[in-house]
């Protein structure tokens, strides 16, 4: 029997914006200028780079929105509700330890009274239920883990040879040429064209790490264990989707009150351009965190109040979730719209915005056909700046307890449990090691993404080189 | 001074941009030799070279340029060999530059001594203690007014004139021996020109420097070089005495710019163009880099670089046919001799527009609560009109309020007072949806082509934009088959409905947005300079195209521009406009031959003609145009009139009417006896005239 879907609000968003990012790109492929500076992007070594960690990160983020209802073997709904990435990782999820383990460990990090099996009772460190439970007793696990680690790296590699060959049929096919000497183009690159050298080597060095930590994670705990046992591992992994929700949806929720009010206030002037300025200059005075830290407080006392409206935990924490986008949302469209406020003041006075109020066309048909276009390198270079700002500002909160729901998997949930644990003597390090590790590679990607995409979209960058 | 000895020599000089078979090569085998006191004039349009010529000189070439050979020899020294730091000596020592843009030039926030005095250190360190003195010195030789006073101000306090006065003086600092003048006037209006081109003459005569001077404008090295260098696709392609050239210029290419000027006297005719456009630097050339445009191109154009090759003393010419005749004697400043259809002028009509009383003022505010403390009056009692079919120029310098005018009569600026009536219809209570359908009857094409097209759209959707606002759009192929019509009737191809503006020229440009403009059967179109920011032989198309679509569709042109050749050639009527009002206008013959304002006067002897021996001595106008938002008293004119008595300090003339229609507003007018003016009729050459009050 099939499993039902469970669309979860934010879910809904996020295929809601892939979905416009692909109607954009097939609309924009059939548009020189629009095409040109996103060829830019993909030429520059860094761009290419970049993307390629954050498609990684968004594939396991789309693979943790799909949501549905979780059955046991027998068909019987469990009332949990899983996403299709848990399934895959079931593994990971499900062999829980009792507490603290450290990576690749096979005991736990704190000593018990082990009951022996002569009926003594031993304080030592008791060893793990599910870490390395294939080796026989005696074995040394090292050898074990280098052998999977081996075996990973070739997977990866199959894996990698697999991808190149399809990406050269398919560059063959577009081109109309051969596979071999589309091979070639791939390894040796061209001048002109994407750097195809920098992509292989980033997908190899993706794959077999990928490829290689699955095979470890299967058997052993990679990053070690948490308080309760669960795998540190696949919390950062499920982070990514509250990571990247955060860093989009906000942007999204914000976006359409910052275009509208900016660019009417820069376009029309007068009363209307001092009305928005008033309502963004108060806004902005507002501390942020404040604002933040009450409307969440007021969201959770509304949830306590009627918890009968969320189907599941997981429905409850998405809602908390969402909302945290829209608050953040709120709070952070200032800027863009103060942007946006100076360039449509300074289109506004252009002659092809004169030409057409010559020629009769109307005051919102300006703004979206001449304004709306102009604008949309600010747009978009802004939103990809904020992204990595909004990864760390959630994280931030989360850890002073006004982020995400505490069931949400979060870098800033990881931090916050574990920052206690830095106080402890041995210092239990893995659970913010992860999350720091995941976040940092997640940030500085979108960042380095960030400066090409301004390279290739700000004209006034245009020029130079 | 053709005897003086030689102080600039270069040979050969070639600039390359960019590596291996890429680069670019902008200066391609450039010879040329500058004596001492002599002023070069380095003539050609946009993208021959001409600024990399002297960046070069100057070893300032952007990053990835370079000196690829040649050689440059300053009073026997060579530039290129210079190691770095003797090079920077060189720099703002013996060879001063002076650049096109003096806003952008000066720091904003150092005032002009300091930055004076930073080059007065730098050249003269016996001066470094206390360089006041020179920097007084050098302020009071470039003709600033007050210059003790004015060291202390901050370059936003000063006009652009004087702006450019300080950089000459900056430039002046290290007593260059040569001093290179990069488009040193293009940035400002006529009178201004004049003011700093003979402060170059006069300061050249003091110091015995030499003058570098590039320039796109023919009348520019009329007024000002003793010799010229025509540049053409990185080379010099001749060289002569000022003089010479301007009687008998050899290359093809000279001779079309010649023939490309407008003038009074080609009035009713088609100037003659270049076809083609300027090669691309990338292109590597077989034969002479000409022959493509060149009319008189013949076998061994193609496949054989022409020399140079001398024609008369000091004259030397890159063309094969050089010492032959000219088949088609067509001599500098001679006509071509294809005559447009029409000389006559159309009949004059009933007005097609008529602007009566217009005033535009922004107010200044000030304080907390944002009170109007003063009025900026731009445009202040502006009364014209104009017939269906006929130009009707608006002259002036920047700032007097022309566009405003236009701006105003299209309502993109709302007008304070006075209206505008467009075939008797008053604009002024229109509002909203009236409005936007009546501005289909009037449309504007702007001075820039590249800020008047919005970049993300293709060439269809701009030319469309007005049918779909008006609603005429109609079905998709109708709509398609009427703009490529129109493309066709601008002489753009159909392959350009789906590309985007800046796959074009800026001619081309400045076609599309013709074409914009017709689009919606407009009645009147403003032209607010739509030639200014093209070069000469582009200038000819656009010109030659409006004046044809004139005839073809009787479109009414008010035309604004600040060149006066312009006017003469195109228009039939010319307004004269100063500090917000019209101080003259009448018929354009009739003005430019007789202007009765002398303000009229001084923008005619302001303006630069391309002819030979123009160094006349004339007065240029002192000063600066006042500001708009303290205009003197009286007449607005009088702190600048050379004829001002105490009458014109105490009330604004008023506008006195001929009988030819010309207008006047001045209490003294040019040519009128004094103490019958305004008074009895009949006893002056000029028309009858009534007395108006205005």
């Amino acid at each position: 029997m099939m499993p039902e879907l469970v669309i979860l609000w934010t879910d809904a968003l996020i295929f809601l914006l892939v979905a416009g990012i692909l109607l954009f790109a097939g609309y924009a492929r059939r548009r020189e200028p629009l095409c040109a500076p996103w060829r830019k992007v993909v030429r520059s070594r860094v761009g290419v780079a970049s993307l390629i960690v954050l498609f990684a990160y968004v594939a396991v983020g789309l693979l943790d929105s799909v949501h549905f209802r979780a059955q046991d073997a027998k068909g019987v709904e469990t009332g949990e509700v899983l996403s299709l990435f848990d399934r895959i990782a079931s593994p990971l999820r499900t062999r829980q330890e009792k507490t603290y383990s450290a990576p690749l460990a096979l005991h736990l990090y704190a000593k018990e009274n082990i009951e022996t099996p002569d009926g003594n009772t031993v304080r030592d460190y008791p060893r793990l239920e599910h870490a390395g439970s294939h080796l026989a007793t005696g074995s040394a696990a090292i050898l074990d883990q280098a052998r999977l680690l081996l075996v990973g790296a070739f997977e990866g590699l199959l894996l990698w040879a697999g991808v190149v060959a399809l990406l050269a049929g398919l560059l063959a096919w577009r081109e109309g040429s051969g596979f071999l000497q589309q091979m070639e183009v791939l390894f040796t690159g061209d001048e002109e064209d994407i750097p195809w050298t920098t992509v292989l080597v980033m997908l190899g060095m993706i794959l077999v790490l990928g490829a290689a930590s699955w095979q470890l994670a299967q058997h052993y705990h990679l990053l070690g264990t948490d308080k309760v046992g669960e795998d540190v591992f696949y919390q950062a992994l499920k982070s990514i989707r509250t990571g990247l929700v955060i860093g989009t949806l906000t942007t999204l929720v914000m976006l359409p009150a910052a275009l509208l009010l900016g660019m009417m206030a820069g376009y029309f002037g007068g009363w209307i351009d001092d009305l928005i300025q008033y309502l963004y200059t108060t806004l902005n005075s507002i501390p942020g965190v404040l604002l933040i830290a009450a409307a969440v407080l007021m969201l959770n006392l509304h949830m306590d109040n009627h918890a009968e409206q969320f189907g599941s935990v997981q429905e409850r924490a998405d809602m908390r979730l969402l909302f945290l986008c829209l608050i953040l949302g709120v709070t952070s469209w200032t800027g863009l719209c103060r942007l946006l406020r100076g360039e449509a003041l300074k289109l506004r006075e252009l002659d092809y915005v004169q030409a057409a109020l010559s020629m009769g066309v109307g005051h919102f048909t300006i703004l979206a056909r001449h304004i709306l276009p102009n604008v949309g390198y600010i747009v978009l270079i802004t939103l990809v700046l904020d992204f990595s700002g909004l990864v760390l500002a959630e994280a931030v909160l989360s850890y002073v307890n006004i982020g995400v729901d505490p069931t949400t998997y979060s870098w800033g949930n990881m931090i916050n449990s574990a920052r206690l644990e830095m106080a402890r003597e041995p210092v239990v390090w893995w659970s913010l090691l992860a999350s720091m590790m995941f976040m940092f590679i997640l940030v500085l990607a979108a960042n380095l993404f960030a400066d090409a995409v301004r390279d290739a979209f700000d004209p006034r960058l245009r020029n130079e080189r | 001074m053709s005897d003086s000895p030689i102080l600039l020599r270069v040979r050969g000089l070639c600039v390359a941009i960019g590596e291996g078979e890429d680069a670019v090569r902008p200066v391609d085998g450039v010879d040329m030799e500058i004596r001492r006191g002599e002023t070069f004039a380095l003539l050609g349009e946009s993208g021959c070279g001409k600024s990399m010529t002297a960046l070069a000189l100057m070893r300032l070439l952007p990053p990835g340029g370079r000196i690829q050979s040649g050689e440059i020899l300053l009073d026997g020294v060579s530039l290129p060999d210079l190691i770095e730091r003797d090079m920077r000596r060189e720099r703002g020592g013996r060879i001063g530059m002076i650049f096109q843009e003096p806003m952008t030039s000066l720091n904003p926030v150092m005032t002009i001594g300091e930055q004076i005095a930073e080059a007065v250190r730098l050249h003269e360190p016996e001066q470094a203690r206390n360089p006041r003195l020179r920097v007084i010195e050098l302020l009071r030789s470039v003709g600033l007014p007050d210059p003790e006073r004015r060291t202390d101000e901050y370059p936003h306090q000063l006009s652009g004139g004087m702006k450019q006065r300080v950089m000459i003086a900056i430039a002046l600092a290290g007593r260059p021996s040569l001093l290179i003048a990069d488009e040193p006037t293009t940035a400002l209006d006529v009178t201004i020109q004049a003011q700093v081109l003979d402060l170059l003459k006069g300061l050249q005569r003091q110091t015995g420097m030499s003058v570098l001077l590039i320039t796109h404008d023919l009348g520019v090295v009329a007024e000002a070089a003793d010799r010229v260098g025509v540049m053409y696709a990185g080379q010099i392609v001749e060289t002569a005495d000022c003089g010479e050239f301007f009687r008998d210029a050899r290359h093809p290419y000279s001779r079309k710019l010649f023939q490309s000027l407008p003038e009074s006297r080609k009035r009713g005719r088609r100037l003659a163009v270049i076809k083609g456009s300027v090669p691309s630097p990338r292109r590597r050339f077989d034969g002479c880099r000409f022959a493509d445009r060149c009319d008189r191109a013949g076998e061994p154009c193609q496949g054989q670089v022409p020399l140079c090759t001398l024609v008369a003393m000091r004259h030397a010419v890159r063309c094969h046919f050089a010492e032959e005749p000219d088949l088609s004697a067509t001599g500098p400043g001679s006509i071509d001799p294809t005559p447009a259809d029409a000389g006559r002028n159309p009949p004059v009509q009933a007005p097609l527009i008529e602007i009566k009383g217009l005033r535009v003022h922004f107010p200044i505010r000030a304080g907390l609560l944002r009170r109007t403390v003063g009025q900026v009056r731009a445009v202040d009692g502006v009364e014209l009109s104009l017939a269906a079919g006929r130009t009707l120029a608006l002259v002036g310098e920047s700032g007097c309020g022309k566009t405003t005018v236009g701006k105003a009569i299209l309502r993109l600026i709302r007008p304070t007072a006075g209206e505008v009536l467009l075939q008797g219809e008053s604009l002024a209570g229109l509002s909203g949806a009236a409005l936007r359908k009546r501005r289909a009857d009037m449309q504007i094409v702007f001075q820039d082509p590249y800020s008047s097209m919005n970049p993300r759209m293709p060439v269809a959707d701009i030319v469309a934009e007005g049918l779909r606002a008006q609603g005429k759009a109609g079905k998709p192929d109708q709509l398609r088959a009427r703009i490529a019509q129109l493309l066709q009737q601008v002489g753009l191809p159909e392959e350009a409905l789906d590309r985007f503006p800046h796959e074009f020229s800026g001619g081309q440009r400045q076609r599309i947005a013709i074409a914009r403009a017709l689009a919606l059967d407009p009645k009147l179109i403003i032209c607010d300079e739509p030639t200014s920011a093209l070069d000469v032989s582009v200038q000819a198309q656009i010109l030659n195209l409006l004046k044809d679509l004139q005839q073809q569709l009787g479109i009414g042109y008010l035309f604004i521009t600040h060149n006066i050749a312009v006017v003469s050639y195109l228009a039939q009527e010319v307004a004269v406009m100063y500090l917000g009002r019209i101080v003259e206008c009448g018929p354009v013959e009739a003005v430019l031959e007789t202007p009765l304002h002398p303000y009229s006067r001084a923008l005619l002897d302001s303006a630069p003609i391309a002819e030979a021996n123009r160094h006349v001595e004339r007065q240029p106008l002192q000063g600066d145009m006042p500001s708009p938002s303290a205009p003197p008293p009286g007449c607005h004119f009088h702190p600048r009139c050379p004829k001002a008595q105490p009458l014109c300090r105490e009330t604004y003339p008023k506008e006195s009417l001929l009988e030819s229609g010309r207008r006047v507003s001045c209490h003294f007018p040019l040519g009128l006896v004094l103490d019958s003016w305004p008074g009895r009729v009949g006893m002056y050459s000029c028309p009858p005239f009534r007395g108006r009050t205005g």
